[in-house]
């Protein structure tokens, strides 16, 4: 009953919408049923400052997705991305540093990571690094815990990356990219723009030019990262923002980069500005 | 699936057996985009041309272009304009142009190009994500190539 209702309502937003093509991303809107209630997220805002040349509107890569998919994403319950939330819990709460040092001894609670998610990549002020989350966690396991550094893209990374991006879900995608980040975002964008490979394909041609726009069966999103990590449906795991990249450039017929490189990191940040305004999805569902 | 096997096979044939009167992709005359000579010694096979349009692994075009005369091919994608009428629309010296090397007929199209080895930003091996090693093949091979424009030369409205 409430599934029509809401089917009703985006009819009635999309008819109000005008000039939209047919191979536009879905109209809905995604409600989580968490824990706490449900939760409304901000799936397509206005382009950010930086954009607004090239867009008017950004869409989280969930409008692009099947009926069943976006359906996954609507429920704790129903999406596969929380068993890994679950495992990182456990890792939280282990004494696992030398010393036994856990997260949960200078963290306390996965709470206390709200608001993080939202803003990275950022420069660290001290370092002057471009800090992924990733690289947050690994000076924690190698510093406080004493730990050789955990795989960039290993599982009990991945599942760290997924519990404390949860804690910023619904909060609005917000790095920095002036300042000290300057010249990192600028050098993502160069990325971004970069026709690598054999077949010659830049991150736009694909997600900028054609989005909304079918290659074979797939239907070409805006490359939003708001929702990473993700569960994907055709690996049965979660995937990060690196690992995608990775698989991108990959697929151009390139030498692709590594995860954790100055590149794929710089690109990370480029790629995050774009879907500033957009809320953080925590573990969204893809497939 | 017979038909499949027999072109993969000439394919490999051709691959392995590069014609005298073959011309290397660095050697390929485009004027104004077009080519006009046959890039192969032999004619081209419009069936052969159909499953490299087909395929993933060789030219794979329906991930971009639909062909209302290929209404078996599933899933094909919308990037591109669709190829239905296209020898109406060019001859078959610029469609051979456009299939080796889109970008001298379109500047910054999307498109790859199909005949040309050299001038890649950080080259792969493939799909392994890897660096090439040497000069990397070009996607099609002349014999593909002409078989490609051959099958485009029927689509005709």
């Amino acid at each position: 009953m409430h599934r029509t209702a809401k089917s009703i309502a985006a009819l009635a937003l999309g008819l109000a919408l005008t000039g939209m093509a047919s191979a536009d991303p879905v109209e809905d809107t995604l409600t989580v049923e968490t824990d706490d209630g449900p939760l409304t997220l901000t799936t397509m805002t206005s382009a950010p400052d930086h954009l607004t040349d090239t867009m008017d509107t950004i869409w989280s890569g969930w409008h692009y997705r099947e009926d069943d998919t976006r359906d996954m994403e609507r429920d704790d319950f129903d999406n596969p991305g929380m068993v890994f939330v679950d495992r990182a819990i456990d890792s939280w709460n282990a004494p696992q540093g030398v010393k036994g040092e856990s997260c949960a001894g200078c963290h306390e609670g996965p709470e206390s990571m709200a608001g993080l998610r939202a803003v990275l990549p950022r420069v660290d002020p001290e370092s002057g690094k471009l800090m992924l989350m990733e690289d947050h966690i690994n000076s924690c396991v190698t510093e406080r815990m004493g730990l050789e550094a955990w795989k960039l893209t290993g599982d009990e990374m991945k599942d760290m990356l997924a519990l404390i991006s949860l804690q910023s879900r619904g909060q609005p995608v917000n790095v920095a990219i002036d300042g000290a980040a300057a010249p990192f975002w600028e050098k993502g964008k160069e990325i971004y723009y970069t026709r690598f490979g054999q077949l010659e394909m830049s991150c736009a041609n694909c997600h900028e030019d054609n989005q909304g726009m079918m290659i074979r069966a797939d239907h070409l999103s805006q490359g939003q990262i708001n929702g990473f990590p993700t569960y994907r449906l055709k690996d049965a795991g979660l995937l990060s923002s690196q690992q995608r990249f990775i698989g991108c450039v990959r697929d151009t017929r390139a030498e692709t980069f590594k995860a954790g490189s100055d590149e794929f990191k710089a690109l990370e940040l480029y790629v995050a500005s774009r879907g500033n305004g957009l809320s953080v999805e925590g573990v969204s569902v893809r497939h | 699936m017979t038909r499949r096997l027999w072109s993969a096979a000439l394919a490999a044939l051709c691959a392995a057996t590069p014609v005298a009167s073959e011309t290397a992709p660095k050697d390929v005359a485009f004027h104004e985009g077009a080519v006009e000579a046959p890039l192969s010694g032999a004619p081209g096979n419009p069936e052969a041309g159909v499953t490299v349009m087909t395929t993933n692994a060789l030219g794979n075009c329906v991930a971009c272009h639909t062909v209302a005369a290929l209404p078996d091919v599933q899933f094909p994608g919308n990037i591109a304009p669709a190829l239905d009428g296209v020898a109406d629309r060019y001859s078959e010296a610029q469609l051979r142009g456009i299939v080796a090397n889109a970008k001298m007929t379109f500047e910054g199209s999307f498109m790859p190009a199909f005949y040309k080895t050299d001038g890649f930003i950080r080259p792969g091996d493939g799909f392994t994500g890897k660096a090439a090693e040497g000069e990397l093949p070009p996607i099609l091979n002349a014999q593909q190539i002409e078989d490609v424009v051959a099958y485009l030369t029927t689509l005709k409205e």
